[in-house]
């Protein structure tokens, strides 16, 4: 008895006239897989430096994200304490094993500190982006103990921390350091882009931010870890 | 089993709805708000043309090279640790996931949107076999709640006013004070946030669709502004991804031209908000994630459709702006085309999907008016694919005898130009006298298919070639202009 993979492969080439052998067809999809040709890149985000970085915030800020500019890591602690103190929010916060954040001095502030996955009961939660690019605004985040995946979703008011240098054009730059990182054709789990805080325009077409995930997103930039 | 359909009652099922208020103010909204922003987000991007070029382009030669990417996807799923099953029905795709839900004793299912799981009928499988599936999207719960179908592949409650849903959310919600306020949309959100969280957390098997599937990594990649189709999938033990086999884009960088179209056709946004790639389980030293990662592979039709004349059809993304941009559409709404895929998308997806003979009155459901082609973003010429399911109609004798009849008696008088000048010139002359107090009819006789609905204009008196000949002669005979 064939299986259905079997049937579905062979209805395929029977459509498209086919044995699936035929050598320029394997070249022609083997050279794609092994070169990824990269198409067409908007020239929105291929800029240089601080333009770059402008570019950025301003197309964060235009999906809703706000922005904070600090010199150094340092100055995250204070940072978060003073967001969550003008929007009368609990003064609690939880990370994952990120070395960016442990490292730091929480103790300067009230705060109460918590690590690991979020369990669905933390209202705020703090991330390191792998990356961000400046076509639209966007940041990336991977899965791992460092920064798990639950903390994007599950606070209703999410911090993620970018370097400025590690602010790239689009997509493409994602792909790279991806790539860079855990080899050709290797992905962890889950790679998150993240552009603004959650939303929804299910009922009449109005956008209303707070749908599943956060309510709010606030991008930490530091200059220098 | 698939989704039953009401196609075959489109006549009524258009009646109904042109004569359903409430339907008829929810549809205002696509009229305006879809288009302009998608206007909006290509015009802000300069290289958004070339784009569609790119978008066409790939899926073209996914759709080339179907077999051998299916066959790198699959490899490339199995090393991450993931397990593909291909389904060649509906059935065979419920009963896999059915089974996979069975497997690990699942009695609560999340699902993220989901066009394919409409279409194999997914919601009714699970529930025979005793578990409860959750539509996690806004949209889809809300409809979920109410016993319906998506009337739109990206705003599947868009035939809904806000009233509408304030009531079944106090009809459903019973636990819930009954004098709070739902008059405001933000305290519907907030409710459906409230009551959907606990279900993200108790769930045991959480289902996923994929906007596409990347052959080189073995990932899928989810898009949506809620964040529900990640609470979907990284709460419970398992994740299940549906997907159709088009769904397959060779590298990353392709995934990000689609992307780049997708969101700007759909929505009017640049990048949707959370746009997410999955790939295989949680890994050893992962704290969250899920412990396995199917993904369920549907042909139901499609592998039929390669090398045919509908063999473009299968570019499609799902942005649904044909649908925003088509008068059919605006006019009656996305459930009077009695199945899963409503608008132009759906008039030519359908039937070839359940069969010409249950579907053949949505390619005629069109005006050609051409503004479906004119955003689609990967260039399907959707009126040519309704032209042609048109022909299969005639040619199958599944028109009705009116229609037959009329074709026959107009190609009577166009083989014989003479008699057609002729006969069409003292119509138009005498309609035009007939109509020139009020420049419309009410009613005319044979015509009644027209009028029921809408005025006839009258004819200025003056036939098209007629005119044409009168301005040739003109311009002939006018000295040329020199400088």
């Amino acid at each position: 008895m064939s299986t259905a993979r079997d049937d579905i492969l062979s209805n395929i080439r029977r459509s498209l006239g086919v044995h699936g052998k035929e050598a320029p067809r394997l070249a022609s999809v083997q050279n794609r897989l092994a070169q990824t040709p990269a198409g067409v890149i908007p020239a929105r985000g291929q800029l240089e430096g601080e333009t770059k970085t402008a570019m950025f915030i301003e197309q964060a800020e235009m999906v809703q994200a706000s922005v904070a500019r600090l010199a150094s890591a340092a100055e995250i602690p204070a940072e978060v304490a003073r967001y969550l103190r003008e929007h009368n929010l609990p003064a609690t916060i939880r990370m994952g094993a990120d070395p960016l954040l442990t490292a730091l001095d929480w103790n300067a502030t009230s705060m109460a500190l918590s690590q690991g996955p979020s369990t669905g009961h933390d209202l705020n939660a703090i991330s390191v982006a792998s990356a961000g690019f400046a076509e639209t605004g966007s940041l990336m985040l991977t899965s791992g103990q460092d920064n798990p995946t639950t903390l994007n979703f599950l606070p209703d008011t999410h911090f993620v921390v970018l370097k400025t240098s590690d602010i790239e054009v689009g997509l493409e730059s994602m792909w790279q350091r991806l790539r860079a990182r855990f080899g050709k054709a290797l992905m962890p789990r889950t790679v998150n882009f993240i552009t603004g805080p959650s939303r929804s325009a299910d009922i009449e077409q109005s956008m209303l931010l707070g749908a599943h995930g956060p309510r709010s997103l606030h991008i930490l930039l530091i200059e220098t870890a | 089993m698939s989704h039953a359909s009401t196609s075959p009652q489109f006549k009524a099922n258009t009646r109904k709805a042109l004569g359903d208020t409430q339907l008829q103010a929810a549809l205002g909204h696509v009229r305006h708000r879809f288009i302009d922003k998608r206007a909006q987000a290509a015009a802000r991007l300069p290289e958004f043309e070339a784009l569609r070029d790119s978008a066409r382009d790939i899926k073209d030669h996914v759709l080339a090279h179907l077999d051998l990417y299916l066959e790198t996807y699959e490899a490339n799923v199995t090393a991450s640790g993931g397990k593909v099953h291909f389904a060649r029905n509906a059935q065979e795709a419920c009963d896999a996931i059915v089974g996979i839900c069975q497997a690990r004793g699942a009695k609560t299912v999340t699902k993220g949107k989901s066009m394919v799981s409409e279409e194999i009928g997914l919601n009714a499988a699970i529930e025979a076999a005793g578990m409860v599936p959750v539509e996690t999207d806004l949209g889809e719960y809300i409809i979920q709640i109410r016993g319906e179908t998506p009337s739109h592949i990206i705003a599947p409650a868009v035939h809904l006013t806000k009233e509408q849903v304030a009531a079944d959310f106090r009809h459903t919600h019973r636990h819930l004070p009954a004098q709070r306020d739902l008059t405001a949309p933000e305290s519907l959100l907030s409710e459906a946030r409230g009551i959907l969280r606990e279900k993200f957390l108790a769930a045991d098997v959480g289902i996923t669709g994929a906007n596409m599937l990347i052959a080189e990594t073995g990932s899928s990649i989810i898009v949506t502004n809620e964040g529900n189709g990640d609470l979907t999938q990284i709460l419970p033990k398992v994740h299940i991804v549906i997907a159709s086999i088009e769904k397959i884009v060779p590298t990353l960088e392709d995934a990000a031209q689609i992307l780049r179209v997708l969101a700007r056709s759909a929505t009017g946004q640049d990048m949707t908000v959370y746009t997410t790639l999955s790939t295989g389980p949680r890994r050893a030293d992962d704290p969250d994630g899920p412990e396995e990662y199917h993904v369920v592979l549907v042909d139901n039709g499609r592998s039929a459709m390669l090398g045919s004349e509908f063999e473009e059809m299968l570019r499609c993304i799902r942005c649904g702006a044909c649908m925003n941009h088509c008068p059919v559409y605006h006019a009656v709404g996305g459930h009077a085309y009695g199945w899963v895929y409503p608008g132009p998308m759906g008039a030519v997806l359908t039937p070839s999907l359940i069969g010409v003979d249950e579907a053949g009155h949505l390619p005629n459901a069109s005006t050609f008016c051409g503004r479906c082609e004119s955003v689609c973003p990967v260039r399907i010429p959707l009126p040519k694919l309704m032209r042609h399911w048109r022909e299969r109609e005639f040619e199958r004798h599944l028109s009705p005898a009116t229609i037959r009849a009329g074709l026959g008696l107009w190609a009577f008088f166009a083989k014989r130009p003479v008699l057609y000048r002729f006969s069409t010139t003292l119509g138009m002359r005498l309609l035009s006298i007939m109509g020139r107090a009020k420049g419309r009819f009410h009613w005319l006789p044979f015509t009644s298919g027209w009028t029921q609905s809408r005025d006839l204009p009258a004819p200025q008196g003056e036939t098209f070639q007629a005119q044409w000949h009168r301005a040739q002669k003109a311009a002939n005979a006018k000295p040329s202009v020199t400088s």
